[in-house]
């Protein structure tokens, strides 16, 4: 069973749940972290490094004596990544989503690929939980190739946790693309709500089933449990506005651990999950 | 000169959109800008009046003619984003159609189909608008689901929004920005006047803030940085400003976490249109970034807590906008 942890709004408690799902799971879990502009999940997780991967996009190289400045590949590129103006043409490797088609069109076989670094995947083992991290480099701006390397690392035969980067841009798509099941954490504030809102729409459309965890019950109304009735969406748990959830967030302490009364809740937000999943074809 | 303001994070969910709001109901002479555009919130507490909807086209989607496609297979081959999917659309078991949140647009099937069955259609990648507001004008957009086009939206609206500010006597274009630091980030932060970095006292707010600072160095943006709800962990709220400092960002304030912050929204209200406590340190913490931003030239850090505020040059001739 692949499950996704997602919203649509950021620091709802995506990481918060799903590093307590990987914590109650027992069994051998992967927790995927997927959000490779910011990923928090290791710092919650005592983990030992196992494997470390460069992950890189294949971008153009011109060779200059082959070239005959005939501009194909200029034309051809719909991302202005390969620009011709009289002579060999310019690449500009931050622009370029690694098509291959320059090197295709190029009737001289002038140009090749070379790896440019995006990122890295690390693998650390944390007890029973198998953390996956990817970890976009700072000022890389392409983020699908880098989590397609973190979803390669995963084992097909064991269960895993897909937590999700915020919003509905392909980085989200990519995430969830493949699951059996989605959680959505959102917080009962009009934000929450109009962001949650998103986020069902982007489940939907990768036709997965999913259920809602409410998070900081409390806070705001009671138009998120609404908008779920209407929707037909099962609330899988509602966790309490409690302080010492957010005191063991912020000292990075999975909120299971430090607040064992909870693993109940997780528990039950598992099952809930699990049978969102046999509706759709996905088992544990 | 039209300045340009531009509140990020790194993490989602520090805050930044309640203080955009706020700052948007503070500065006066100013131009709003959501380029949160895969989670646009801010009209909820705006309450934009629309005036102009725009569609918004971005990159191409390719799409197989069944009738044409003899189900060679070449275009499966040849993607580089498995956007090729068998079983073509209305016909059972031949052929092949793409998926369009996988296909990027980039051409090459289409180039390379032997029989020309491929075609690259203009995509529509979202909306962006320009709306009224109690708070001036307000340059919003909506992406579509699954579009890797968001960087592009985000500048989109920036530049609508610095067109409307120099049209408006240079007022100031405040951008509330989007979480992480990819695409999205990059496009709302790369030629800003300042950021301001909100960061919230946790494990994940330090780390994501020092990935987003470094972002700022990279392209050269002066930083002012604020903890937000900074009462939760004072002790890291403290290793948060001295880091901070360190990288040669100044710190403009601490906001107290209050329950008064999500009722105000509840009731579609900036926090500083209330009477509550964190009410005041906004408007305090207002107060100091506006004088920084009117400090000259990018490419500056700041060095920490200098002179109190003073009026801006783009400070209201008279009120309104």
């Amino acid at each position: 069973m692949i499950l996704g942890v997602a919203s649509g709004k950021g620091g709802t408690g995506k990481t918060t749940v799903a590093v307590s799902l990987a914590r109650v799971l027992g069994s051998a879990v992967q927790l995927l972290d997927c959000d490779v502009e910011e990923p928090n999940d290791r710092l919650f997780l005592d983990g030992r490094l196992r494997e470390a991967q460069v992950v890189t996009v294949p971008v153009p190289r011109v060779d200059e004596v082959a070239c005959d400045g005939c501009g194909e590949c200029g034309r051809f590129c719909r991302f202005h990544a390969i620009v011709a103006v009289d002579g060999p043409p310019l690449v500009f490797p931050e622009l370029c989503h690694g098509c291959g088609g320059c090197i295709r069109v190029c009737p001289r076989g002038a140009l090749h690929e070379t790896p440019r670094r995006i990122g890295v995947v690390e693998v650390l083992d944390a007890g029973p939980v198998t953390l996956v991290e990817g970890r976009l480099d700072v000022g890389a701006a392409l983020v699908p190739p880098l989590v397609r390397a973190v979803k390669a690392h995963r084992a097909g035969d064991r269960p895993a946790i897909l937590d999700a980067p915020p919003g509905r841009s392909c980085a989200v798509i990519e995430t969830l693309r493949g699951a059996d099941a989605v959680v959505l954490v959102t917080e009962p504030t009009p934000f929450g709500l109009n962001d949650l809102a998103q986020a069902l729409a982007v489940a939907r459309e990768l036709g997965l089933s999913c259920g809602v965890v409410v998070n900081r019950v409390g806070i705001g109304d009671d138009r998120v449990q609404a908008f779920c009735r209407e929707n037909a969406v099962p609330v899988l748990a509602e966790l309490p506005d409690d302080r010492r959830i957010a005191e063991a967030g912020s000292r990075g302490e999975p909120l299971v651990d430090a607040l064992p009364e909870y693993r109940g809740v997780f528990r039950s937000i598992l099952e809930g999950a699990t049978r969102l999943a046999e509706k759709g074809s996905g088992s544990w | 000169m039209v300045r340009e303001l531009v509140v990020l994070s790194g993490k989602g969910g520090t805050g930044k959109t309640s203080l955009a709001a706020s700052f948007a109901v503070l500065a006066r002479h100013r131009v709003v800008a959501d380029c949160d555009v895969d989670a646009a919130d801010l009209h909820l507490v705006l309450a934009p009046r629309l005036r102009e909807r725009h569609e918004f086209r971005s990159g191409d989607l390719a799409v197989i003619r069944p009738d044409v496609c003899t189900a060679c297979g070449d275009c499966l081959a040849l993607c580089r984003f498995d956007a090729i999917r068998k079983g073509a659309d209305g016909h059972a078991e031949a052929g092949f159609r793409v998926d369009p949140l996988a296909c990027e647009g980039c051409g090459v099937c289409a180039r390379f189909c032997p029989v020309g069955a491929v075609e690259l259609r203009e995509r529509v990648c979202g909306e962006w608008m320009v709306s009224e507001t109690r708070c001036g004008p307000l340059v919003h957009a909506r992406l579509a689901i699954g579009s890797g086009s968001s960087g592009k939206l985000v500048s989109t609206v920036r530049q609508a929004a610095r067109q409307l500010a120099e049209a408006h006597g240079d007022a100031l274009v405040i951008v509330d920005g989007p979480p992480g630091i990819g695409c999205p980030a990059i496009a709302a932060l790369t030629g800003a006047s300042r950021l301001l970095a909100v960061a919230e006292p946790t494990v994940s707010g330090e780390h994501d803030l020092d990935r987003l600072l470094v972002l700022a160095r990279h392209f050269d943006v002066p930083v002012s940085v604020c903890v937000n709800k900074w009462d939760v962990n004072p002790g890291m709220t403290e290793r948060i400003e001295r880091r901070a400092g360190r990288a040669g960002a100044g710190v403009v304030g601490r906001v107290r976490q209050d329950p008064a912050v999500s009722r105000a929204q509840v009731r579609g209200r900036a926090i500083v249109e209330t009477g509550a406590a964190a009410a005041d340190d906004v408007r305090r913490l207002w107060d100091r970034l506006r004088s920084r931003l009117e400090e000259p030239g990018r490419g500056q850090t700041d060095r920490r807590e200098r002179e109190g505020p003073t009026d801006g040059p783009w400070q209201p001739a008279v009120e309104g906008h």
